[in-house]
């Protein structure tokens, strides 16, 4: 069937903050979701409470509302904008979860609408367990022995029949959020009860566990005629028992005989027949190793992780086809706009092999607990591709940025045989590694086939990996001939990888490469193993001889991408690398991107002229600028993946397109940057590097006390601590300098003032500021953790004045061409600086589309050479909007076991939402309701443990709580100190003083929120630390910052209601008029 | 050892020779398929040809007896880029290496299979040589020269007729061109009784088996180079239903009119979409075949079309019962999509 003409205008629903298990991914498929109606002629109504993401920019979609996702929000835009349809599976398990309570509660019956696509009868077949398991029945596909359970008593009875190991599955929860296995009825009792909790509908799935099985997923397309195709096969490399979004992945399948594979292809295609799934749907099996015998995992009525990755691995859009079948549109009626010949009824080929390794968030959370299992921990992904599986492999991991070029790893080299035994049974982010080095040791590895399930292909070719870097130790550059390098390059080592190997420096092994003509060549992905000619430019690089990238004659520019997303550089660096493209591209210029981040718009095949689809080490970028030899590179937008490029570039004379690296490098020295601002007479907080205790004694009463402490050897403020006296500063010192004696302390005074942040564009001349955000929580927390307001509520306006002329000043002196980000606090009526970044920064997004500045498009074309006057802009802050808006950081805690709530100075949260509003007020109750932050009614039960610091500071709180009708439980000291001042207050029994104590008042549901402000954080045997990760456990609010209970009381004293504001909506946001 | 891929258009691959060790000529293909080497290896539709696996990994999970589509390889050469030295599943009982040798197959690996595969794409299919070392181009030449594969029907059909399973109904004249195994297997488990005919069979010794129906089997080669089958089919027009599949499908095209046409490189692989004149609806195939037919006559009409070419996949007679499918429903390997052809049919002889 042809487009549906009766579809007019359809609503697609987002899918929120990136999360854990919910990220880049559905911000591509709904750009390619909204782009695919769009082009039809048909209105597009796009909700989504992100706004760091592609989708929710100005003309993507006809209408935007940046607004909080919830099923009440969603009706007032339906109200307002009257879409005759909705497109349920582009928003991830969010947008799902809402169409099904939108469908549930009469919403789309009330107004009308159709919901096309997968219905949401087929949706619910898919996604509720026991209708699943009937389905399932139905259409003879075994699953493994399951029962539905609402409660613990049913859980412990069935998992005696069947057996231990027992999966726990939670119903309708994002990346399997709350599941596990329990290995007795202990583990079982903890999980179950956890998992009955955070089920939307407190159903959980008992299964018998067949951990060990091999795991394979297959993406799968329908349309509405009932013609189906699958997209890609994927194989796991980690056996069943580790979630997919913790694996490694290959594609397409790599150990399946034809005969296993069109079983499990067939199984898939009668399943979604049989529900009619009409767009993409993921099928997840199990296949047991040593038989025919397989089972059915699980299936995904909607695009996903998986099939964005599917979507990168052959070059099919999965989300623009299923939105064009939602459409009425049949497969063989659509055009395959890779090869432009061929039709979207067909089935990829590919002749290459594709590797997803997950990027974990470890190193932001040393704590947390690294076991694998059932609970997915990534917050993003590389990708590669090459054509073989060592290589593509080892282009993975060098993509992971965690410093690693070879399989040989620091830390697994120092763990005895027994040690890494143990740990390959027990898979956590190192497993790779482990693995690796017991091969290198001799360990058999049928044994380890045995303990880990990995199949022997994976571990063969792990082994070739071994023995080969092996090998290569006995040559140095000297010895080593041009075919073993040869053979080297084509096995996937990188440059950095060999020189380890051989004890010499990367750049001689890139000299000596080419100088004996050991270079790659480039392949295109093109859905169809070159059977037939492909017009999209898709590249991967091998070691072959035969190149199919050529450069062209025209103008060309290459835009560095961010690389996996990763907890402080997130999706809102894809953002800018499309915006800058997007730019290129209107003035006419070639574009090239490198990245490796199979869940972005930035890798999509029509985003960019050409796509390099490769790791961003210097080998790798500079093997592409040596064949295009590009006019100019763009770093400025790939986060702190792609300036670290910046003197490696500028070293190797490729031009570098606006802030030269040499001013980069100014700004990151500390030294040098300290000598700018003293030579600029701009302040900053004193502070001094310190060696000894009894130095920092010093220091301390020279710079007087709260001070911030620091380790210097890290980056990203993890160790970092406010001491408020004496004793913790010897506490922290005496433990800094017991771990590391090599390196100083630095000690700042601490500011406790406002935090303000500035982007900014120079263009040598002038500086535009397009706005000025301030933050909610005072100094001390890192800026990506903070509420951010625009425009600025609080800040009286010689201190805008100054920080006018301040950024000026430091931008012209930096030399900064392009972006430039700020970061200041005011104290005491002073503005001091504390941080500048020469680079595109995470508010980009948000500013953009709270100013309606074009940020990225004004730096692009001043890149570019043009000046801000040509385009209508002059130096200062740019006009204000007639809204306010705020960004509230979310965060993804309750997924990582172990992990510190409390705000600090180490960033924590994965993503953010946006609440706009005509006043303060208004826009923080949106953004509160978007973050899903519980706002107090009256009657509402508030948990207080105030710090005795900050008891003062809380009691004026707690009084306008108690005033509008709250009732407050408290541990003894908080309690005593409110009943003082006539609160009525419960007491809380410490954990040590038996049962029932504070955590079984939080576990029990009774408290609505809890505010916890600590003396101390990460200490995982204080009390603080259980509390605050028991109420992140029970999904109760937890607020560690009285700034944000502060704003949170005064939304409360509004009496709000998602009736009662404004739906604002992008087109609603226009300059105020003075 | 090393060996050369020599095309006819002179252009050569360099690669490490493995399987048997001699030097070959054939035609060079494609295909595209990225499971099923085995089910390809041993499809004696592939017999003459040297075949170009797209998937640069091949011989993951060795080889296995029970997956054979003949009881011997019938192809002249392998090309892969890696071929794998240790297979895994629970069903491999060999290396692809090793059988390959045992069969007298050539491979050649280390091979840039994707420059190989878009030369191809857009020469067409050529004659190729595989060779020791660096042959001189006289050598190759003479090679070259001695490449006739008009005789492939005859080498590859039974040396005599047999039948399978005896007590079975309907009674199927099943006619071998070089047949895969997967046919038969997939008529056998729908109850049908063979008798199984060499390819030069005579219409008179079909109607004295008095059989309910002809089948016309897949096979290797130009539909032209068996015109004895063609006169075969042609008898027994309006005596009994007729089907096939693949070679069968363009002998009994061109013994009701059609002509056949040479495709530039032809359809090898498991991803061809064909669109099913009867209902509209789409489905995924195995595809294996050089040539198409095309200009039906009057009473012949296009039952299955490709998508992406709009070539012809299958035809149907308006009067009698007669109707042919170009891709293979049997899959092995390849999607099992299509299988309810064979049931399709067989309800032409009820």
């Amino acid at each position: 069937m042809p487009l549906d003409k009766s579809i007019k205008k359809v609503l697609v629903i987002g899918s929120g903050p990136i999360v854990i298990g919910q990220a880049a991914e559905f911000d591509y498929s709904g750009t390619q979701a909204c782009r695919a109606i769009k082009e039809e002629g048909i209105e597009v109504v796009l909700v989504n409470s992100n706004p760091a993401t592609i989708m929710t920019d100005r003309g993507m979609a006809t209408k935007t509302y940046i607004e909080p996702l919830t099923a009440e929000y969603i009706e007032r835009i339906i109200e307002r904008e009257r879409p005759d349809s909705v497109i349920a599976g582009m928003g991830g398990q969010t947008g799902l979860n809402l169409a099904c309570e939108l469908f549930d509660k009469g919403v789309f019956e009330k107004y009308n609408m159709k919901v096309i696509g997968t219905s949401i009868e087929s949706i619910k077949e898919g996604e509720d367990r026991d209708s699943f398991k009937r389905l399932m029945e139905r259409t003879n596909q075994p699953i493994a022995p399951s029962e539905i359970v609402t409660n613990l008593e049913d859980g412990r009875v069935f998992a005696e029949k069947i057996g231990y190991p027992v999966i726990i599955r939670p119903a309708y929860t994002l990346g399997g959020t709350g599941g596990g296995i329990a290995e007795n009825p202990e583990e079982l009792e903890t999980i179950l009860t956890q998992g009955l909790h955070l089920s939307r509908v407190g159903q959980c799935l008992l299964e018998k566990s067949i951990a060990g099985w091999k795991e394979i997923e297959f993406e799968v397309m329908r349309d509405g005629a009932g013609n189906c195709i699958t997209i890609c096969s994927m194989e796991n490399v980690d056996p069943v028992g580790v979630h997919t979004g913790d694996s490694i992945v290959v594609a397409p399948a790599l150990t399946l005989a034809d005969k296993e594979y069109q079983m499990l292809r067939k199984a898939a295609i009668d399943i979604i027949n049989s529900i009619e799934i009409k767009g993409g749907c993921n099928v997840q099996f199990a296949l047991n190793p040593k038989s025919f015998e397989y089972a059915v995992i699980e299936i995904n009525p909607r695009v996903s992780r998986s099939s964005a990755l599917a979507s990168k691995a052959t070059g099919y859009p999965i989300a623009k086809i299923a939105s064009k079948i939602a459409l009425g549109y049949n497969l063989d009626e659509i055009v395959n706009a890779v090869t432009g010949k061929t039709f979207a009824c067909f089935e990829p080929t590919i002749d290459y092999v594709v590797t997803k390794i997950p990027k974990w968030p470890f190193d932001k959370f040393f704590g947390a607990r690294r076991r694998l299992g059932t609970k997915m921990m990534a917050t993003g992904e590389v990708m590669s591709i090459a054509n073989s599986f060592e290589a593509s492999l080892l282009k993975g991991v060098r993509s992971l940025e965690i410093k690693q070029y070879t399989l040989e790893r620091e830390s697994s080299k120092n763990r005895s045989m027994k040690e890494l035994r143990q740990r390959v049974c027990v898979p956590d982010d190192e497993r790779l590694f482990d693995l690796a080095e017991l091969i290198r040791r001799k360990y058999h590895i049928e044994k380890i086939n045995d303990l880990t399930g990995i199949d022997m292909f994976f571990l063969k070719k792990i082994s070739a990996i071994v023995e080969a870097e092996e090998e290569l130790k006995k040559y140095t550059i000297d010895t080593i001939d041009t075919d073993t390098m040869r053979r080297y390059k084509k096995m996937g080592f990188s440059d950095k990888g060999m020189a380890e190997l051989m004890g010499c420096h990367a750049d001689e092994v890139y000299k000596k490469r080419i100088a004996e003509g050991v270079t790659p060549v480039y392949k295109m992905v093109d859905t169809c193993a070159g059977e037939f000619e492909a017009v999209s430019p898709y590249y991967y690089s091998t070691y072959d001889e035969v190149t199919e990238s050529f450069r062209s004659d025209k103008k060309k520019v290459i835009v560095i991408g961010s690389g996996p997303i990763r907890i402080g550089q997130g999706i809102e660096f894809d953002y800018c690398s499309v915006h800058s493209v997007l730019s290129l591209e209107k003035a006419d210029v070639e574009t090239i991107i490198i990245n490796n981040n199979p869940e972005t718009v930035s890798t999509d095949f029509d985003t960019s002229d050409k796509l390099y689809f490769e790791p961003l080490t210097e080998e790798d970028v500079y093997n592409i600028i040596t064949l295009e030899k590009p006019d100019g590179v763009i770093l400025q937008f790939g986060g702190q993946t792609a300036i670290k490029l910046a003197n490696f570039l500028a070293e190797m004379n490729v031009p570098v397109l606006g802030t030269q690296p040499k001013y980069i490098d100014e700004a990151e020295d500390r030294e040098k940057f300290d000598d700018m601002l003293e030579k600029l007479n701009i302040k900053r907080p004193q502070g001094k590097a310190v060696w000894t205790v009894q130095e920092g004694i010093e220091e301390a009463n020279r710079l007087e006390y709260p001070l911030l402490v620091r380790p210097s050897y890290v980056l990203g403020g993890q160790g970092m601590e406010i001491t408020r006296n004496e004793k913790d500063l010897v506490r922290y010192l005496t433990d800094a300098f017991k771990k590391d004696n090599k390196n100083p302390v630095l000690i700042d005074r601490y500011l406790g003032g406002r935090e303000i942040e500035v982007d900014a564009i120079c263009d040598g001349t002038d500086v535009l500021i397009p706005g000025i955000m301030e933050h909610l929580e005072r100094a001390g927390i890192h800026s990506g953790d903070s509420v951010s307001i625009y425009p600025p509520q609080h800040i009286p306006q010689h201190i805008i004045d100054k920080i006018e002329d301040v950024t000026y000043r430091i931008a012209l002196e930096l030399n900064v061409i392009g972006m430039i980000n700020i970061q200041f606090i005011e104290f005491k009526d002073e503005l001091y600086i504390i941080e500048v970044n020469p680079r595109s920064s995470r508010t980009v997004p948000y500013i953009t589309k709270v100013t309606n500045v074009p940020v990225i498009d004004i730096a692009t074309r001043i890149m570019l050479g043009e000046k801000l006057a040509d385009m209508g802009y002059k130096s200062g802050i740019a006009p204000i909007t007639n809204t306010v808006a705020i960004k509230v950081p979310v965060f993804s805690t309750e997924k990582l076991p172990k992990v510190e709530v409390t705000l600090g100075p180490e960033m924590r949260s994965t993503g953010e939402v946006l609440g706009i509003g005509m006043n303060f007020e208004e826009a923080m109750f949106k953004g509160f309701m978007a973050a899903k932050t519980t706002i107090p009614k009256p009657g509402s039960t508030i948990l207080a443990t105030i710090r005795d610091y900050d008891k003062e500071d809380f009691l004026p709180l707690a009084k306008r709580c108690h005033e509008c009708g709250c009732k407050f439980i408290a541990t003894s000291g908080t309690a005593a100190m409110l009943k003082e001042n006539g609160i009525d207050c419960q007491v809380a029994k410490k954990i040590a003083e038996g049962v029932p104590n504070i955590l079984d008042v939080i576990r029990s549901g009774i408290v609505d929120m809890i505010i916890d402000i600590p003396t101390k954080t990460n200490d995982v045997n204080s009390d603080g630390f259980k509390i605050r990760r028991t109420a992140i456990e029970s999904d109760i609010t937890i607020m560690t910052s009285l700034d944000t209970f502060g704003a949170l009381v005064k939304v409360m004293e509004c009496n709000y209601s998602t009736d009662s504001v404004n739906v604002i909506s992008l087109d609603d946001i226009e300059i105020q008029d003075k | 050892m090393k060996g050369q891929l020599i095309l006819e258009n002179g252009q050569r691959f360099t690669g490490e020779l493995f399987g048997a060790i001699k030097n070959i000529v054939g035609e060079i293909v494609f295909t595209t398929g990225m499971t099923g080497y085995q089910e390809e290896l041993t499809d004696p539709s592939f017999a003459g040809q040297i075949v170009t696996m797209t998937f640069p990994l091949i011989g993951n999970y060795g080889i296995n007896l029970d997956d054979n589509e003949a009881k011997h390889t019938s192809l002249k050469a392998l090309v892969v880029r890696e071929k794998c030295d240790y297979p895994s599943n629970f069903r491999n009982e060999m290396n692809i290496a090793d059988f390959l040798e045992e069969e007298g197959v050539v491979g050649i690996e280390g091979i840039d299979t994707r420059a190989l595969t878009r030369i191809i794409r857009d020469y067409g299919c050529m004659t190729a040589v595989i060779m020791q070392g660096e042959p001189s181009q006289a050598e190759v030449d003479a090679l070259m020269a001695e490449f006739d594969n008009s005789k492939v029907i005859l080498e590859t059909t039974t040396d005599a007729s047999y039948v399978v399973n005896p007590g079975g109904k309907p009674h199927i004249a099943y006619i071998d061109l070089g047949t895969k195994e997967g046919i038969i297997r997939d008529l056998v488990k729908r109850g049908c009784k063979l008798t199984v005919f060499r390819a030069d069979v005579k219409a008179d010794e079909i109607l004295a088996a008095e059989p309910d129906m002809v089948f016309l089997s897949n096979g290797p080669g130009d539909p032209l180079d068996a015109p004895g089958t063609i006169d075969t089919v042609k008898a027994l027009i309006g005596k009994l239903p007729i089907c096939g599949i693949c070679m069968g499908h363009q002998l009994i095209g061109l013994a009701l009119g059609c002509r056949s046409q040479k495709l530039t490189f032809g359809h090898h692989g498991g991803n061809h979409p064909v669109k099913y004149s009867e209902t509209g609806k789409c489905f995924i195939t195995s595809q294996n075949h050089n040539y198409v037919l095309t200009d039906y006559p009057e009473d012949v009409e296009e039952w299955f079309t490709n998508v992406n070419d709009k070539t012809c996949e299958g035809i149907r007679h308006k009067k009698y019962p007669i109707m042919s499918v170009q891709f293979h429903p049997e899959a092995s390997p390849g999607p099992l999509d299509t299988s309810w052809v064979f049931d399709r049919f067989l309800k032409e002889v009820k």
